[in-house]
């Protein structure tokens, strides 16, 4: 089962977890079972659309990716935000 | 003692002194956060912050003490089967009903709350209004930056929304119909239509003893409507632009308004190197500059639509204006004077003033 790892403020709102094993095909799935999984986390990945925030990046297993990257039982999936700001 | 809620680009601050001194601060939260507004609910006591931070969207969160647990409204967002999101909160506002908050934010949506801000709903009639096609967002976004409570009667508001213009409702937003009559835009042709909605509205204030009397500070143009925002006099002769972005008045005279004109669109700057509040007493005939106590010289300052707020009324008016350079600025004498409140804060995007708890 691919594994998603969110830190800081998402780890809170996930409660208070950095790893979460989540069944799904793509990294949006796996976003979306997420955030239905813990409702703290609900719109802070994701905005009410369903669309990726423009600053949250997404890895998989250490390459930049989308919400459309596929995914499998092994990959692994960091949320980060981005490097931004001013 | 007076508190001041101040929203800065990097978190809320909040200042409490007696007016004509140095304020201190208190308390912060948010601190890294770009915090658009803050406010204390007269009514319950309850502070209410929004903080769009860049990486997980606009929030509004809430508590009673600043230095305690916050706690994040819900509902916050638009309808999830649409095709837009919630960019940004730019205002709250105490309605006039038990329990009732309003919220303004980006894309030109207003979203209620009935139990004082813990959760919210979005205003259909305004999504949905037929019109919302021709909108067309300012600088800053479509930002419905001014929420217009009606004394009295909760049913009656006036919203402004840049650049979408004056929208008033009289059944509690179930609908809504344009109030733009008389604005001038000069950067639209001479010849535009007169539904024309592109309006960069960029402040509203009612006249609460006489509330069918508002004020607007417009992106160049100042405003006075006496007849409930369905139509607009030019008041901007006298004074030095009528480029600016924020307006207060003193809520027992009903003929005042205070404005801070800044260079023009081009150059958002205080004129001359003045920082100057500008003060009408007579419905906008003449203006007033209010000066003593501001920076004379070399000053160049840009002031934020919702960094300028006041505290009590008539003699006792209190004044205060933050700027993007993280300088407070407060008057206790309704403009006479001023004092530095504060002078090295973070660029400064609200300020919210009331009694001290």
């Amino acid at each position: 089962m691919p594994v998603v790892r969110v830190r800081g403020p998402l780890k809170q709102l996930a409660g208070d977890c950095s790893e979460h094993a989540i069944e799904g095909a793509s990294v949006g799935e796996l976003l979306v079972e997420l955030e239905r999984a813990h409702p703290a986390a609900k719109g802070w990945i994701l905005d009410e659309r369903g669309v990726l925030r423009r600053h949250i990046n997404v890895f998989v297993n250490g390459e930049r990716g989308g919400q459309e990257t596929p995914v499998d039982a092994e990959d692994e999936v960091d949320v980060l935000p981005a490097l931004s700001g001013g | 003692m007076t508190e001041l809620l101040v929203g800065t680009k990097k978190g809320l601050f909040v200042l409490e002194g007696e007016p004509g001194e140095p304020f201190g601060v208190t308390a912060r939260a948010f601190e890294g956060e770009p915090v658009e507004y803050a406010i204390r609910d007269p009514r319950s006591g309850r502070m209410l912050v929004s903080v769009t931070s860049p990486f997980y969207g606009p929030k509004i969160w809430y508590a009673d003490d600043p230095s305690g647990e916050w706690q994040q409204a819900e509902g916050v967002a638009l309808p999830e089967s649409g095709d837009i999101a919630l960019e940004r909160v730019w205002v709250i506002v105490p309605g006039e009903a038990d329990g009732t908050v309003y919220a303004g934010g980006d894309p030109g949506v207003l979203l209620e709350s009935r139990d004082g801000g813990a959760t919210f709903t979005v205003n259909r009639g305004l999504l949905d209004h037929p019109s919302r096609p021709k909108w067309q967002p300012g600088a800053g976004g479509l930002c419905l930056h001014s929420v217009v409570t009606w004394p009295g009667e909760p049913d009656r508001l006036a919203v402004g929304i840049s650049a979408a213009g004056v929208w008033l409702t009289d059944d509690g937003g179930a609908s809504w119909h344009a109030g733009n009559e008389g604005i001038v835009a000069r950067y639209l042709p001479d010849d535009v239509p007169g539904d024309e909605v592109a309006l960069c509205v960029h402040r509203l204030q009612r006249a609460p003893t006489r509330p069918e009397r508002m004020f607007m500070q417009f992106h160049g143009g100042v405003y006075r409507s006496d007849d409930a925002g369905q139509s607009w006099n030019d008041i901007a002769p006298g004074l030095p632009s009528d480029f600016g972005f924020p307006l207060a008045i003193d809520p027992a005279d009903a003929d005042s308004a205070y404005v801070i004109p800044l260079v023009a669109d081009i150059d958002r700057v205080t004129p001359d190197g003045l920082v100057r509040v500008y003060e009408t007493r007579d419905a906008g005939a003449t203006w007033t500059p209010r000066g003593d106590g501001l920076p004379a010289e070399q000053a160049y300052l840009t002031i934020l639509r919702e960094a300028f707020d006041w505290a009590g009324e008539g003699e006792a008016l209190q004044l205060y204006f933050g700027a993007t350079s993280g300088a407070v600025f407060g008057s206790a004498d309704a403009g006479e004077s001023w004092f530095d409140v504060a002078t090295h804060l973070p660029p400064v995007l609200s300020v919210a003033a009331s009694d001290a708890p």
